[in-house]
């Protein structure tokens, strides 16, 4: 492996000083479009999830002129939605204990010391105000006999801080910021252009001034220009191939950007999150996720016999093994999801795994059930509990779930700064698609936070401080940046079309999946690693010449539309594969089997990376450059994680 | 993992190349599928045979593929999301088809969904009705604390059985009339429940009633085949209450 490393070319932006005064006195700093001039300022937006559709409902509120584009037929189905759980917040209703800096604390910590600290702290700060925010739009948090807001308690945490709406809380935040963006597409400040797909950033003098899209009913290409352009098109776990994505989910805008040259920063951080369905057969499209929820009442646990096949109520309780509380009796089985998958796949490794493929464990409600009633339990997951029967035609009231962890959230994306801009100026990225506020290790129930806190609270006050220094209106869509932009599309599309091999996409991305499921999924180490990498080129080498795509260009395709992203998956799990590997060291989701204790826990190695590693396109895919952000911990000391 | 129990199955497609184009139901065989596979992931299986055949695969919309973004949506035997009342197409299983069995699927018809392409419908009027006051009027940054406004637990909970509502369309679809009341009557009713939703109410009511009406949605006359297709299983009793609502928004002027 071979490529080069260079330090002090990024700079996070954020202010010295004290943490809690650092957004505040940015906020400060950073340069206003007055009133008047904001309807002057066109922004596209790429997205419509809780990142996307916050931000272009925001910004259309403040005044700007918003194009937003979505591949789907509706914003309104943007992945965001299928968020089950909750949403953390530092309201500290429960009086337990929470505080803005405990939840700052809880995130930089369950990250495993790889975020940001400036930008984790003002997540935590931001976090109230995104609850007052939904509640003002009618989103239906579950509630308490008396009214207030009601808490429960998820992985990584020992307070209760997080809000839900049934096992429907990304659904109804989601529809919070859709209703809130019909407002603004009613008022014609938004333009909705639903089945879109973004295929490239139009760089003029070097910054973001519009995009290219594949209209995906006619199959035409469309120019569209602006004076930013913010992607908030979520994460890539779709590049495993089975993960709990949706279908349509990919990482081709984010990657597109890449190439044009956005830094991709962490890209191996992916969340591999514990409790999901296990794979049923060979043909199955996708896994679903169990809401981490679950584990706050749910028992996991194996038989403390090897390939035990009794039935899971045949064995007594002295012949069950706790695992997880066994393993850390403080947190139980509300560790963080990462020491949770971790912990299964070695139970399972060493051959105490249940169900036909070995491949699972019990989580198990039947204490649960005795103790709260079957009524209760039917009220906090009823609908989780309905979700698995309909899969697995096995009913959770009678029998242990079984689960199997699953690729499910990337910590990993876009490099940006404070500001959420990237590397291209003008460029801004939100929500999952950037990299910056996770670290090694996203806790349940901060991604909806997340996105939130940066459509609603960051991008529309620094989105200002980039359009202040434009003139507005500056560029059209004549621009010969935008010929060549498109012809590139084209010239992809066409190419796509023209090789007539045998090998369908989706054969392809399977491999894919499969390689870096083995090789770069819950363990590593650097010969997998190396052997994933190989694979990996050569099956990027046969796709060219010998993927089929049928049907034609000018039509709706999503046979096409998949092949590209398909394309885009074996560029990127490259970069998976070789920030894997430059990561010498564990972390979080990255466990090297080269760097691990007796126990099985993850070492780090902070003397050598206390760092971001942002990945810089150089045209040649085998030999991206690595540009070095340090991490300074100055307020959450660096410590080896305990949740004994 | 090929299986002694995996199923053959006989199936009739609605394909149509665009909605100037004629369509008709074409008939395809698949064979050796795991009954535990989800009814579009037959489909997918169905697709990547025709692509090694080099036909063109059959257009479908889906996405999260866990019954919640509401994408998928096709006519299964006559029935919006097939056979099992209160699913999703994405959760219907191919074990609720017997070995053999013949199985016709056809995109959700409605004046108001033009046809797309094969089985895939546009449903943009949902959000043209939903621009007519489906929201709350605050803008980021105006709300007050979250806590100062207590709504209690069952009002709560009845405003989430509304809130439910994943948008599909099976409403639509399922009605003889073609009519959109309990999509339109499942916000109107997750509003007025709420206190946030009390200060546009009069105007919510009429704006949605009188969009979904201009899109070319009938009127309901209480067949209640929608509630019996929605995959949330929202009662009929929103549309109760979108009637309340509206004739209270007129009697206002």
């Amino acid at each position: 492996m071979d490529f080069d490393i260079v330090d002090g070319t990024l700079s996070d932006g954020a202010p010295d000083g004290p943490i809690e005064t650092r957004w505040d006195r940015h906020r400060f700093d950073l340069k206003l479009v007055n009133p008047a001039n904001k309807r002057k300022y066109k922004v596209i937006m790429v997205g419509t999830g809780l990142g996307g559709g916050a931000a272009a409902a925001s910004l259309a509120e403040l005044g700007y002129d918003v194009l937003n584009f979505c591949i789907q037929d509706s914003p309104r189905r943007a992945h965001s939605v299928a968020a089950q759980g909750g949403i953390n917040a530092a309201k500290n209703y429960p009086n337990d204990g929470d505080s803005v800096w405990r939840l700052f604390y809880d995130t930089v910590k369950g990250g495993d010391f790889r975020s940001r600290e400036s930008n984790v702290y003002r997540l935590a700060q931001c976090s109230a105000n995104i609850i007052d925010q939904c509640v003002a739009q009618g989103v239906p948090f579950a509630r308490e006999y008396g009214g207030t807001l009601a808490n429960r308690s998820f992985g990584g945490a020992q307070v209760s801080r997080t809000f839900y709406a049934r096992g429907q809380t990304g659904q109804q935040l989601l529809l919070g910021a859709y209703s809130s963006l019909m407002r603004q597409v009613a008022s014609g400040k938004v333009t909705m252009m639903p089945r879109r797909e973004m295929l490239d950033v139009v760089l003029v003098d070097g910054h973001a001034k519009g995009i290219i899209c594949r209209n995906l009913v006619t199959g035409e290409l469309e120019r569209y220009a602006a004076d930013a352009v913010c992607l908030a098109t979520g994460g890539y776990s779709t590049v495993y191939f089975l993960s709990t994505n949706a279908v349509n989910s990919n990482a081709t805008a984010a990657w597109r950007a890449h190439k044009r040259g956005a830094f991709f920063a962490n890209p191996s951080f992916m969340q591999i999150h514990p409790t999901c369905i296990p794979l049923q057969g060979s043909a199955q499209s996708k896994l679903t996720l169990m809401s981490e929820s679950l584990r706050n009442d749910g028992r996991i646990w194996v038989p403390k016999k090897k390939a035990d096949d009794r039935r899971p109520k045949d064995i007594p309780e002295d012949e069950r093994d706790y695992f997880l509380e066994r393993r850390y009796p403080s947190f139980g089985n509300l560790v963080p999801r990462d020491v949770a998958s971790r912990a299964a796949k070695q139970i399972c490794d060493e051959g105490f795994g249940v169900g036909p493929t070995g491949l699972a464990v019990y989580l198990d409600f039947a204490e649960a059930i005795g103790r709260l009633g079957h009524e209760n339990v039917e009220q906090k997951y009823g609908n989780l509990f309905e979700m698995y029967r309909e899969i697995t035609d096995e009913s959770p009231y009678e029998t242990p779930m079984r689960i199997y962890p699953a690729p499910h959230y990337t910590m990993g994306g876009l490099w940006v700064d404070y500001n959420l801009q990237t590397t291209i100026p003008g460029l801004h990225a939100l929500g999952e698609s950037n990299f910056s506020d996770h670290g090694a290790n996203r806790l349940g129930a901060s991604a909806l936070m997340q996105g939130l806190c940066d459509g609603y609270f960051v991008i529309p006050y620094t989105i200002g401080n980039y359009l202040a220094d434009q003139t507005p209106d500056s560029v059209s869509t004549e621009d010969e940046a935008f010929d060549a932009a498109e012809a590139n599309v084209r010239d992809s599309v066409d190419r796509l079309l023209a090789v007539k091999g045998e090998r369908t996409p989706r054969d392809f991305h399977w491999d894919l999946g499969r390689t870096l499921w083995d090789n770069v999924g819950m363990s590593r180490n650097p010969e997998g690693i190396m052997e994933s990498v190989g694979h990996i080129r050569k099956l990027r080498e046969e796709f060219w010449q010998n993927v089929r795509v049928v049907g034609s260009g000018d039509t709706m395709n999503k046979a096409l539309e998949y092949a590209g992203r398909v394309a885009d998956y074996l560029e990127l799990g490259e970069l998976i594969a070789i920030d894997a590997y430059n990561r010498d060291e564990s972390c979080g989701c990255h466990l090297r089997t080269d760097h691990q204790s007796e126990e099985g826990e993850a070492l780090r190695r902070d003397d050598e990376f206390s760092y971001v590693s942002a990945w810089e396109y150089t045209g040649d895919l085998g030999r991206p450059r690595l540009n070095r952000e340090k991490l300074d911990f100055e307020n959450v000391h660096l410590a080896v994680r305990n949740y004994k | 993992m090929a299986n002694v129990e995996n199923r053959s199955y006989q199936l009739r497609i609605w394909r149509q190349a665009g909605p100037n184009n004629p369509g008709k139901l074409v008939d395809y065989r698949v064979d050796d599928i795991d009954p535990s596979l989800s009814f579009l992931e037959m489909l997918d299986h169905l697709n990547e045979t025709l692509i090694s055949k080099g036909d063109h695969p059959i257009e479908f919309e889906s996405d999260c593929r866990e019954g919640i973004c509401g994408a998928c949506g096709v006519v299964v035997d006559g029935r919006p999301h097939g056979p099992i009342p209160n699913i999703t197409t994405c959760a219907l299983r191919m074990r609720e088809f017997a070995d053999g069995a013949t199985i016709t699927v056809e995109p959700f018809r409605a004046t108001a969904f033009p046809l797309v392409k094969d089985l895939v419908v546009d449903r943009s009027p949902f959000d043209r009705i939903m621009q007519k006051g489906g929201y709350c009027s605050v803008n980021t940054g105006q709300a007050p604390e979250a806590n100062n406004l207590r709504i209690g637990k069952e009002t709560a909970e009845m405003a989430m059985d509304s809130a439910a509502c994943i948008g599909c369309g099976a409403c639509v679809a399922s009605c003889p009339n073609a009519s959109a009341s309990l999509f339109v009557g499942a916000k109107v009713r997750q509003l007025s429940l709420l206190p946030q939703g009390d200060v546009e109410r009069a105007t919510r009511a009429l704006g949605m009633v009188d969009q979904m009406d201009e899109e070319g949605f009938g009127d309901c006359s209480n067949h209640g085949e929608c509630e019996a297709a929605c995959p949330k299983a929202i009662s009929i009793g929103n549309i109760s209450t979108l009637r309340r609502e509206y004739v209270r928004a007129l009697a206002k002027g």
